[in-house]
């Protein structure tokens, strides 16, 4: 009975077996690809096009553009370009000095507070405050600096006096004139607050990785909560951590509008960090673009460029770190 | 056989009413000392008490722990203290933002504020004159054509690193890494050097979310990659053991089963840019009426509507609307974030 039936219908042919993919699945996977270039292809392009604009003056001011601090452009009569000299040395200067300030006293808090977050706070404080460093991080900038400038310059230019009064005699506590307001190292107080919630948030997530079972066995060698901390956590976690940090130093650089508000923008090279007296390559662009002619304005590109080269740099050094140190101990 | 005694549960390692009295009393102890040294010492004023109780405070409990367990209970003791610090140090500006926000901020709200817009007030006029309608408005438009921009891009790169896993995968990671690390300032000029300049010749509406748009696909992408691996593999298995393609897996398990995630990933995004100031200053133009053209003409924003009032201003008008402004944007950046959060935890229950 089966038999004929089979022979009725004729025996199935077997499938095919394969692991070419549908023609929905090539279109979908050609699909996702390409939008996964995007980020590629939106980072080549931002170099591309700030290059078309401002290599000319790359190529005019030669290594001058980095290491000569002048930015004038005077126009004749017809307002072509008689005379101009861009350098931007100033105010690379001042973007690492502020970035810097900003890391040294940032990361050491942030790092605290994460160890606290990770392993002293527990239940309904440590939802609170997760929640709440995690929402200060998502506060606009413009916010920042203009607490920075109404708030909190009055406190930081105590301390600053205090800085000076105290450790004077180090060279880069000196002021050549007792203007405290508005000083590098202000904006580079406001950055670091800025940059707290961030760094603190990655290294509460790397030092929550810790593998429960190393920490247990610390735990079990009676170690204290410091020890089992130094020998567990820090090891485990210090890639992510210097990773964080580069992040932050990164954000830092980029910072614009609260450095602008916060800083005095002065075009010279400013190593006295009380002194109220600096910039950033940022705050710079928001400066001149304003009033810029159509040459300046490339000019400014090319300081644009040269930020954003400065901060794919930091940012590629933080991911090779990462992955240099990060995960040690699994 | 013999009456059994039932221990009650003890928790041994919770701190006992005597250790709390204790914790209190030499809080109090170092209080005290402090107050003693701002009074009597080179210490004074508010930042002279802070430090004074921070290193007798931690003297205070780093000897009582040396005293009752020796040298490791010290330590530990030490970096707890620190710890506590760091948080406090953390939590300061926090509130002082909060607090100075509200504070200042309440003052310049009114009943007609979202109602009107600036185009026959001047930022130096009385609160009631004018309103931030424009630049609501403005936000709101430029926001969500950024966010049309972003979404797809962002949950399709996201899509690359979970489902497809491909070879690129390592350097995408690490440009998206890099993309949000990519200055404000860069992106407006990004957008200048390529739209601006060479084609539509007019800052608009537009160009601000082409700009802010930069700055939201890396949010998007990476928070919308974290959510999508959290979907077990279970899932997608089991839809290609059901005989489903790749593609049909991703639309109608993976996709579904990551929605709530994914509505958290475009509200990070939103929360990231709409406080943005320096793209939209270099090309939305920034104007004081209303505005619902996004291809055309100046488009101003809360940012811009801020900016340009403690910029401009110098009255105390001006200085009120710009907090009130700035408790307008803090408030929805409150919302967005609140949304979040809830959504979060709803996904996790």
């Amino acid at each position: 009975m089966a038999i004929t039936k089979n022979a009725e219908i004729g025996v199935p042919k077997p499938r095919e077996i394969t692991t070419q993919p549908r023609r929905s699945d090539q279109i979908f996977r050609a699909v996702v690809t390409i939008g996964g270039m995007a980020s590629l292809a939106i980072l080549g392009l931002i170099a591309l096009f700030l290059s078309i604009k401002g290599l000319h003056i790359l190529q005019e001011e030669k290594f001058g553009f980095i290491t000569e601090s002048n930015w004038e452009v005077i126009t004749d009569a017809d307002g072509n370009v008689a005379q101009k000299n861009f350098g931007i040395a100033a105010m690379l200067v001042g973007t690492f000095i502020c970035a810097f300030i900003a890391v040294i006293v940032g990361v050491p808090i942030a790092v605290l507070s994460a160890i606290y977050l990770t392993f002293y706070a527990s239940g309904k404080i440590k939802n609170f405050l997760v929640s709440l460093i995690d929402l200060m991080a998502a506060f606009p900038s413009l916010l920042f600096g203009f607490w920075g400038f109404f708030v909190f310059m009055s406190s930081a230019e105590y301390w600053a006096k205090l800085l000076n009064k105290y450790l004077g005699f180090i060279p880069i506590f000196k002021v050549p004139a007792p203007i405290f307001e508005r000083s590098p190292f202000i904006a580079g107080l406001v950055l670091a607050i800025m940059i707290i919630p961030i760094v603190t948030s990655i290294s509460r997530e790397v030092f929550a990785q810790t593998p429960l079972d190393r920490i247990q066995a610390a735990y079990a060698l009676g170690a204290s909560k410091f020890a089992m901390i130094k020998a567990v956590v820090i090891p485990y976690g210090r890639g992510g951590v210097i990773g964080g940090a580069m992040l932050g130093l990164g954000r830092a650089m980029g910072e614009t509008v609260a450095v602008y508000t916060v800083l005095n923008v002065v075009y010279q090279i400013n190593w006295q960090v009380l002194f109220g007296a600096g910039g950033n390559v940022a705050s710079l662009i928001l400066l001149k673009f304003g009033e810029a002619g159509p040459y300046e304005v490339d000019a400014l590109m090319a300081a644009g460029l040269v930020l954003f080269l400065l901060t794919l740099i930091v940012n590629a050094t933080a991911d090779v770190l990462v992955s240099k140190f990060g995960g040690k101990g699994k | 056989m013999t009456n059994a005694v039932i221990p009650s549960p003890s928790k041994p390692w919770e701190s006992s009413l005597e250790d709390k009295r204790r914790t209190f009393f030499l809080l109090v102890l170092s209080l005290l000392v402090s107050s003693v040294l701002v009074k009597f010492w080179v210490f004074n004023g508010k930042l002279g008490f802070a430090i004074a109780f921070f290193i007798s405070s931690q003297i205070i409990f780093v000897s009582n722990s040396y005293r009752k367990l020796g040298a490791p209970a010290a330590k530990d003791s030490l970096l707890k203290g620190f710890a506590l610090m760091g948080i406090t140090l953390t939590l300061i500006p926090i509130i002082s933002i909060i607090s100075t926000v509200v504070i200042k901020g309440y003052k310049g709200l009114h009943p007609t504020l979202l109602f009107k817009d600036m185009a026959l007030a001047s930022v130096n006029d009385p609160i009631a004159n004018g309103g931030l309608l424009h630049a609501l408005v403005g936000t709101v438009i430029m926001v969500s054509g950024a966010l049309l921009i972003s979404f797809p891009i962002g949950v399709l790169t996201a899509l690359y690193l979970t489902e497809i896993k491909g070879k690129f995968s390592r350097p995408i990671k690490f440009l998206v890494q890099a993309m949000s690390g990519v200055p404000s300032i860069v992106a407006g000029l990004f957008i200048l050097s390529s739209l601006v300049y060479p084609i539509t010749k007019q800052l608009s509406g537009l160009m601000g979310s082409f700009a802010l748009s930069i700055l939201m696909i890396p949010t998007i992408a990476r928070t919308a990659e974290e959510m999508l691996r959290l979907i077990p593999n279970d899932l997608r298995e089991a839809g290609v053991a059901l005989g489903s393609t790749q593609w049909k897996t991703v639309s109608s398990v993976v996709l579904p089963a990551a929605k709530s995630g994914l509505v958290t990933a475009v509200i990070l995004g939103v929360a990231r840019i709409i406080g943005e100031t320096a793209p939209l200053l270099l090309v939305s133009g920034g104007g004081d009426s209303l505005n619902l053209n996004p291809t055309q003409g100046a488009m101003g924003s809360l940012p811009y509507y801020i900016w340009k009032a403690f910029l401009t201003g110098g009255t105390d008008e001006a200085f009120a609307r710009a907090w009130g402004g700035m408790l307008v944007l803090l408030i929805f950046i409150f919302i967005l974030f609140g949304l979040a959060r809830f959504l979060s935890r709803s996904k996790v229950n």
